[in-house]
């Protein structure tokens, strides 16, 4: 038996099958290492996140002042309880769908503005671009917290303000990926020849310009998640985010700062579970970087 | 170059007044009213209306904004609704702990992360590279408030060696710093790795090469300067992140800076503290993202402006 081949090279199969830019991305990911480290961990809180009811121990709300406090690897409570005797680790399943469902809406939206406002500037460039530059460049440079914050003053607590701030600011990642790589496209042959048969700028751009941008938004999408799933776990942590009993990530850290000198895993396994979903987002835009930059083909 | 510092620093003034703006309408946009909450549930409602007369709630909007700015400029930005301080006394109080802070967290990132950087590059792919690599990864993957509530876990409530919350003295500086230095020192640390990996491939660093000169010298000679320029280039979008993290670190750490009374104001509905305060916030991260531009354009020659 030989050794199999090298992702991306040549060997007898490949050369008599067509080439196909789907099965060649999917071989190139799974080769890469750190897009399926995160693949792997996004998939697996997302699993979790689906079947939470079935995972969870005990209901989210259950208290139990008897049982106040315990800590883990007890036989009942794996992770331990909280200071009104709520499990923890069910309220982690829980809370992977507060964070996933913020983070989904979020970056869904962001990118929706992202790409409208990148393929205006990118496309008609002139004075839409200019102006259109101009404002991508301010939102972009913006703290994210402080919009997000801007928005709970005046909405009230609550992940609604916090959903609608960062969608406001986080487009702007997508806005300059998009824009650059439109305009690279717009005067290609394929765009030209579009162009010559008389198609209208919305169709150029739908079929012909959009599937080539496709990678480069995938990889903003994936670092969106992340800064998503920061920005809400922030806000609940400060008691602007989440509101009880909704058991977000962020504001299960807040209830273990009150008792941190008594109970340590409650100010511990929430932000584990923070940081692997970061992580996850993380590591699998980096290797959706590496694996669809045309300039890390070797 | 001075042209375009003054164009950008001209522009600069009604960007500044298009913050104020936007906050002052955000501000108005509550739908709760201040009548109430300087004179609480009980009020009746004559009472409430002579509140919003003398607060001059009861004039057009654009009215309220020319005389809040006109105050504003004079260095009056109100009064606390529930403590009745000045807020330009509080503001005055907590910004020299906010730069600090965040002075101190910023050089903190930089000293450490460049020499990370830069061994990671010159080792690269070995274990070195992929331990510093891995390190700012989780660097950037770890949320600033859990990193804080981790090291007080460690140093105050186990080990006992820093104070968990409070400020004045360098001991208490310390964990609030490194909170909130982390985060930089792990991108910074990652820049310069490939800042450093990207000079190492140009041309003249292969001429040193060729004509005999020892790899230490090209490196922390001649290939150390030119990579180290775009990493401190990002120092003022840097500073923006800062202001923003600083938020939640002081928040955390009970640290008396701007951050922790915009959080707390905002807990306690006390606006006008959080208009002046995110106004002032904002305001700073415009200067911020100007330097950014400026730090840029000076590191390299070739962008014309």
């Amino acid at each position: 038996m030989d050794a199999p081949p090298e992702p991306g090279t040549w060997n007898a199969e490949a050369i008599g099958a067509p080439f196909s830019p789907w099965r060649d991305f999917l071989s190139r990911f799974a080769a890469n290492r750190s897009a399926m480290v995160g693949f792997v961990i996004v998939l697996t809180l997302c699993v979790m996140a689906i079947f939470a009811p079935w995972i969870a121990l005990h209901p989210i709300a259950e208290q139990d002042l008897m049982v106040s406090l315990e800590p883990p690897l007890t036989d009942e409570y794996p992770l331990g309880t909280d200071q009104f005797g709520r499990d923890i680790f069910s309220r982690l399943v829980f809370g992977a769908r507060v964070s996933l469902q913020v983070g989904g809406i979020v970056t869904t939206v962001s990118m929706l503005i992202g790409i409208t406002i990148g393929c205006l500037a990118g496309y008609h460039g002139g004075r839409v671009d200019a102006v259109l530059s101009n404002l991508i460049n301010l939102v972009y440079g913006f703290p994210l917290i402080l919009v997000a914050l801007l928005f709970v003053a005046v909405m009230g607590p609550g992940l609604g303000g916090a959903m609608i701030a960062t969608g406001l600011v986080t487009w702007a990642g997508f806005a300059r990926i998009v824009r650059g790589e439109v305009i690279a496209l717009r005067n290609r042959e394929f765009v030209l020849a579009a162009r010559a048969l008389g198609r209208g700028n919305a169709w150029i751009i739908v079929r012909h310009i959009l599937p080539n941008i496709i990678g480069p938004v995938l990889v903003i999408a994936s670092f969106t998640m992340a800064v998503a799933v920061i920005i809400e776990t922030s806000l609940s942590f400060l008691g602007l985010g989440a509101q009880p009993p909704t058991p977000s990530w962020g504001s299960m850290l807040n209830e273990g700062r009150s008792v941190i000198y008594r109970a340590w895993w409650l100010a511990t396994f929430p932000g584990i579970a923070i940081a692997t979903l970061v992580l996850g987002f993380n590591l699998l835009g980096d290797g959706l970087r590496d694996v669809l930059d045309p300039r890390m083909r070797t | 170059m001075l042209r375009y510092v003054l164009r950008r620093l001209a522009l600069l003034v009604p960007m500044a007044f298009i913050i104020s703006i936007v906050v002052f309408a955000a501000m108005r946009a509550i739908p709760v009213d201040p009548g109430e909450l300087v004179l609480g549930p009980w009020a009746t409602a004559e009472q409430r209306e002579l509140a919003r007369q003398k607060l001059g709630l009861d004039q057009p909007i654009a009215v309220q904004y020319v005389r809040y700015m006109k105050q504003a400029l004079q260095g009056d930005l109100g009064r606390s609704i529930k403590s009745g301080k000045e807020v330009s006394a509080l503001i005055r109080d907590t910004v020299p702990n906010t730069l600090l802070l965040g002075g101190t967290a910023l050089l903190l990132a930089y000293c450490i992360a460049i020499p990370l950087g830069v061994v990671a590059a010159v080792r690269q792919n070995t274990l070195v590279d992929q331990g510093a690599m891995g390190f700012a990864l989780i660097g950037i993957s770890i949320p600033n408030f859990w990193l804080g509530l981790l090291l007080v876990l460690v140093f105050a409530v186990n080990l006992r060696w820093l104070p968990a919350t409070g400020s004045g003295t360098v001991a208490h500086l310390v964990l609030p710093a490194v909170t909130l230095g982390l985060q930089y020192t792990a991108i910074v640390a990652r820049m310069t790795r490939s800042s450093v990996l990207e000079v190492l491939r140009q041309d003249f660093v292969r001429t040193l090469r060729a004509k005999g000169l020892r790899p230490g010298r090209i490196i922390y000679l001649h290939a150390l300067k030119n990579a180290v320029i775009p990493v401190i280039s990002l120092l003022g979008l840097h500073i923006g992140g800062v202001v923003g993290g600083a938020v939640i670190v002081e928040t955390i750490f009970a640290w008396p800076g701007m951050g922790a009374l915009l959080v707390n104001s905002i807990i306690a509905r006390d606006y006008p503290i959080v208009q002046a305060v995110l106004t002032l916030l904002g305001v700073a991260v415009l200067l911020a993202n100007l330097l950014a531009d400026v730090l840029y354009a000076a590191a390299d020659r070739r962008i014309k402006y």
